[in-house]
């Protein structure tokens, strides 16, 4: 398995999930958690997402992902579990 | 699982605290690169370098990316040159073509500094040495990416005064050639006691002797972190300010561990340490300046400072230590004038002076660090700064460095810009009363007594 981090930070509007869903579905990611809230007035979402069933290279979902969130007009951003696990797991 | 808030917190660190792994330094040894011939021995520099880190830019750039964490720098340090050139070099000019193919070798596979334009002379000088550091004006007026450094004391071995004597005319002489640019060959010169052999800070980065072949080391930074997490805690009691600065120099440490594997890993090349430092950029809100007053002094300098950077410096290192299997460098928080804004405004309001940073310098990395100087300062002067420095790490057996820059046509209160990282400094003022006989005096000060521990 191999995890990644999607967070979806911006203004609440109408199909964010729904929008990263259907990219995520159509290139084998499979999702493995979603949690949202609310921070300063901004949506945050947090997808943890398996990514080793997709052909995709990791780039390439980080740069398609990127330009969804440009279209829709939310940051999303890509990262590795790691960054987060090694930061906050002893 | 890690959930929505840690996540938020991490990414928060990054994008509005400044959190960054500063640097990711690969050391090469150069001893194999050994030849009588110069320009056999250049070929075999600059091949071994263009090897060893081809692929170090752009692995960077691919664990930036793909964990989301900036990484500022990524350099070269190699073995100290005056122990690789000293068959092949018979003068100055052989050591500059050595300087030169360093700064080719950086250029080539795109790092911005490459350290170890060094000579390792804490007890003495051979005579490699003394062409070396004779050779460092020129050098560093000629190239634009090598950093040098000259250790002249250590704790073993005591202060090697000659070495002391000739720095402070080598400092003002590489302001001297690169005046036009507000004296920033000195930016790039570092004088050390008890240097570690697997720093991968810059300016005073080499790969010591003792270390492998090459060997990857991290720095990490994060005032910014400390500060905002310490804005959380005000007014609360000594125990709460502790646990706040070393959970965060935990987390902020992770990072670096974390990247300095993966980078180990994708290039080959074994992890040596994670440095445990503070260190700042004249970014705003990267500041340790900032940190201090935080944690309640009025502004940098004022009574008070010294022990709040005691503190600050202890509980990076007992938080930082157990988040990395090998910690190293110099390890602690850096106080450079010109890199650091809080500490530029302390300087501009008049809060701090050369003598509270030499006494700040006790208790933390480095030394005297970035510190803009007038240009008319004499050498004596300076080598006289240089030996106090020295005394300072000697005696507490730490690791103190000088990094000066007499400002070349220009007097206290006058500023020097060298932009980016290096930032811009005002001119401090030196204390006018000379030392010039002490400075005189050949030979060396002895190691003290409490160096003779077997």
């Amino acid at each position: 398995m191999k995890k990644i981090i999607i967070t979806v930070v911006g203004q609440d509007t109408v199909g964010i999930i729904a929008k990263v869903c259907t990219y995520l579905a159509a290139n084998d990611i499979n999702i493995l958690d979603i949690s949202q809230t609310i921070v300063s007035g901004y949506f945050n979402m947090m997808m943890i997402v398996d990514i080793s069933s997709s052909r995709k290279p990791f780039d390439d979902v980080q740069h398609e992902l990127d330009q969804i969130g440009d279209e829709i007009g939310v940051q999303i951003k890509c990262q590795r579990e790691e960054i987060f696990t090694e930061m906050h797991r002893i | 699982m890690v959930n929505i808030h840690e996540v938020i917190e991490t990414n928060d660190m990054i994008e509005k605290e400044n959190l960054d792994v500063r640097t990711i330094t690969l050391g090469i040894s150069l001893l194999s690169c050994i030849s009588p011939d110069l320009r056999e021995l250049n070929k075999n520099i600059y091949d071994r370098i263009t090897t060893v880190a081809k692929d170090l830019v752009s692995v960077g750039r691919d664990i930036e990316k793909e964990f989301g964490i900036p990484i500022v720098n990524k350099r070269i340090s190699v073995t100290p040159i005056a122990l690789i050139g000293g068959a092949a070099c018979r003068s100055e000019e052989d050591f500059v073509s050595i300087a030169k193919t360093l700064d080719d070798a950086a250029k080539a596979v795109g790092v911005n500094i490459i350290g170890g334009y060094s000579a390792l002379t804490a007890k003495g000088m051979t005579k490699a040495d003394e062409l070396l550091i004779r050779s460092i004006p020129e050098a560093l007026s000629v190239t634009e990416r090598v950093c040098s450094s000259v250790v002249a004391a250590s704790t073993k071995t005591g202060i090697n005064m000659d070495c002391v004597r000739l720095m402070g005319s080598i400092i003002k002489e590489t302001a001297e050639k690169t005046a036009d640019r507000d004296s920033a060959g000195c930016s790039k010169l570092v004088v050390l006691c008890n240097a570690p052999d697997d720093n991968p800070f810059m300016a005073g980065a080499f790969h010591g002797v003792t270390e492998a072949d090459a060997v990857i080391n991290v720095g990490v930074s994060g005032p910014g972190v400390v500060k905002t997490a310490l804005s959380k805690v005000r007014g609360k009691d000594f125990s709460v300010l502790c646990e706040t600065i070393k959970k965060t120099a935990f987390k902020v440490t992770r990072v670096g561990q974390l990247v300095a594997g993966e980078a180990s890993k994708r290039l080959n090349v074994p992890f040596g340490i994670v440095d445990l430092s503070l260190a700042p950029t004249p970014a705003i809100g990267d500041s340790v300046a900032d940190i201090l007053q935080e944690i309640g002094v009025e502004c940098t300098g004022a009574p008070g400072t010294t022990a709040a950077l005691a503190l600050l410096n202890d509980q990076v290192k007992k938080g930082g230590v157990m988040a990395s299997s090998y910690v190293g460098g110099l390890s602690g928080a850096f106080i450079p004038v010109s890199e650091d804004q809080g500490m530029i405004n302390a300087v501009e309001k008049g809060a701090i002076s050369l003598e509270k940073l030499e006494a700040m310098t006790t208790v933390c990395s480095v030394g005297l660090d970035m510190i803009a100087v007038p240009g008319d300062t004499p050498d004596s002067t300076i080598s006289g700064m240089i030996a106090d420095e020295m005394a300072l790490g000697m005696v507490n057996q730490k690791t103190t460095a000088v990094r000066l820059i007499p400002a070349i046509g220009k007097k206290t209160g006058d500023k020097v810009e060298f932009g980016g990282l290096f930032g811009y400094a005002p001119v401090m003022p030196v204390n006018p009363f000379g030392c010039e006989d002490f400075i005189k005096r050949k030979g060396r000060i002895p190691a003290p007594i409490h160096s003779f521990k077997n």
